[in-house]
């Protein structure tokens, strides 16, 4: 008999050296139940509109088969570019400053890989999105993690950054609208951020994939649009969110000529172009479905109200979100780590969320609830999760 | 949007949302919501609360009816006085004027195509004023009200993903 293949050793330490995501484990209990409410969802409950769906098939109907130009199609890259100067009066060039990606998440890979040296640290607000540390990692840089306060409702401040500043600091990540906490960061909290980043010369990946489920009245802020931010920002965004388009995988990243063109060769290697099919129906998502998108947002931001009530009536200790489609309540007055309280809730009464340390060591404590479901599973769920937290308060 | 046309586009898909959880999507009080419905229905903002209903599911077999109606106008009344005497009877649902080709889209329902031929014919043609009429039988719906009917969307998500 051949001896067995060693093969975690010959794995790429970059690789051994992240973990797999832990929700997964909720994941597979999940599946197995049957009249299980999930508020673990990453993604709206909705259908892409079916205008953006038609034009898909539109496109395959005409032999739209084909690959695109690297960076993209021209007339999206073209309406992605309108759409910066419409709402934030930020000028991009279609031809040279916007890379249309598989996702906001290649968009990450992409900008970590070019950008990171080996050794590089990359400043990252915590609780956060899962890809932010691992695509660091994988781009052989070092993810330096930096815990956001409930206290501050999960804005971060340059106070909490700066004792982690060093001279290897290159990149700081924001995402706002955030996953997992549905913080956001007003103009001034945004303002002093850009301060910082000048006076450390950094370079700042903004994650504005919730950026269209802002749910205030002077709406979204995009970090480029901050005076002198454009130069040294990548501004990321994508269609998953906004228009219910996750499973079509197209998102873009828009930046310095330079650095785009240093993206745009690693996906020319790797992806070489997001699929023509999405490419297309993002262009009508952008062209026809604005008040598509606009009704759905109206739509989560009743159910961010009813979710809200019903956690603050529990006595959870919970702050407004007022992005995204996630609340993020305080879960230690039921003495429970977050992950027993997701395993025993699960177990108990049949609720799938995520609990907070997924994101982070400082979501421990916390659980995600996403409110991209129906109203009334959304006020069954809550009926469940109260017994649950009465039974330990 | 201002709080009373928000209530109304909440209970328009959802008129049995409690009023506890509308108070909330409201971020007002429950009394208010209350106030405010008694107020919508008193003006006639509110005209009823329905429930929409797919009747093939009980077995039932009624047939529905487009009627198309040419109309001779009078003098004072315009088309607003045959109207009228077209809507008050009960098998006719739903009462339109149209341009085009024709004046009067009615909606009426009956138990059977002869009952609504029979309707047309005796109650409906005979009207004074009323110059011809066109009928269409509906056969299947695919929507009502933008409630599709058959064929709903499933939710294909996992069922936790970050």
């Amino acid at each position: 008999m051949k001896e067995q293949l060693d093969w975690k050793r010959r794995l790429s330490p970059a690789v051994n050296s992240i973990q797999p995501s832990s929700i997964r484990r909720f994941f597979d209990i999940a599946s197995k139940m049957e009249d299980v409410i999930s508020l673990g969802v990453g993604e709206p409950d909705f259908v892409t509109p079916w205008n953006i769906r038609e034009s898909c098939v539109y496109g395959l109907e005409k032999g739209y088969t084909s690959y695109t130009a690297n960076r993209g199609l021209p007339e999206l890259r073209k309406e992605i570019v309108n759409k910066y100067k419409r709402q934030y009066d930020v000028t991009y060039d279609w031809e040279t400053d916007v890379l249309v990606t598989v996702g906001v998440s290649e968009a990450l890979d992409l900008a970590m890989r070019a950008l990171l040296a080996p050794g590089d640290e990359v400043l990252i607000p915590e609780p956060c999105y899962v890809s932010y540390q691992a695509t660091a990692r994988l781009a052989r840089g070092v993810p330096i993690t930096v815990p956001a306060k409930i206290e501050n409702e999960f804005r971060i401040t340059p106070d909490e950054l700066e004792p982690y500043v060093t001279d290897k600091t290159k990149i700081l990540v924001i995402g706002y609208p955030n996953n997992p906490t549905g913080a956001i960061m007003s103009r001034d909290d945004l303002l002093a951020i850009a301060k910082f980043a000048e006076k450390h010369d950094l370079i700042v990946i903004s994650d504005e994939i919730y950026s269209a489920l802002t749910y205030t009245e002077q709406g979204p802020i995009c970090f480029a649009s901050l005076p002198g931010m454009k130069e040294r920002t990548l501004v990321m965004d994508g269609f998953s969110k906004a228009y219910a388009m996750t499973g079509w995988r197209v998102g873009y990243v828009c930046g310095n000529p330079t650095l785009i063109a240093a993206m745009t060769k690693i996906h020319q290697y790797t992806m070489l172009c997001a699929s023509i099919m999405a490419q297309m129906a993002a262009t009508e998502a952008l062209r026809n479905a604005e008040d598509s998108m606009k009704a759905m947002v109206k739509e989560y931001n009743r159910r961010r109200k009813l979710i809200y009530n019903g956690f603050v009536k529990m006595g959870l200790p919970c702050f407004e979100p007022k992005g995204a489609f996630y609340i993020f309540p305080d879960i230690s007055p039921t003495g429970l780590t977050s992950e027993e309280f997701a395993e025993q809730l699960l177990e108990e009464e049949h609720v799938a969320l995520v609990p907070g340390n997924a994101f982070g060591a400082s979501g421990e404590g916390h659980i995600r609830c996403s409110y991209a479901t129906a109203i009334d599973k959304i006020s069954e769920a809550l009926v469940r999760i109260n017994r649950f937290v009465q039974k330990r308060m | 949007m201002d709080i009373k046309r928000e209530l109304v586009d909440i209970l328009e898909h959802d008129a049995r949302r409690p009023v506890s959880d509308i108070a909330a999507m409201l971020s007002c009080t429950e009394d208010e919501v209350k106030k405010l419905m008694k107020e919508l229905v008193n003006d006639g903002t509110i005209l009823e609360y329905q429930t929409l209903i797919n009747w093939e599911k009980l077995g039932d077999t009624r047939v529905t009816a487009l009627i198309e109606i040419n109309l001779a106008p009078q003098r004072e009344v315009g088309f607003d006085a045959v109207a009228e005497r077209i809507y008050k009877f009960d098998e006719v649902k739903s009462v339109y004027l149209m341009s085009g080709s024709f004046d009067l889209m009615l909606v009426v329902e009956g138990r059977s195509l002869k009952e609504i031929a029979n309707f047309v014919a005796t109650r409906l043609s005979t009207i004074e004023g009323v110059t011809a009429t066109s009928s269409h039988f509906m056969l299947k719906p695919y929507k009502k009200d933008g409630v599709v009917i058959t064929g709903k969307e499933e939710d294909h998500r996992l069922v936790v993903t970050p």
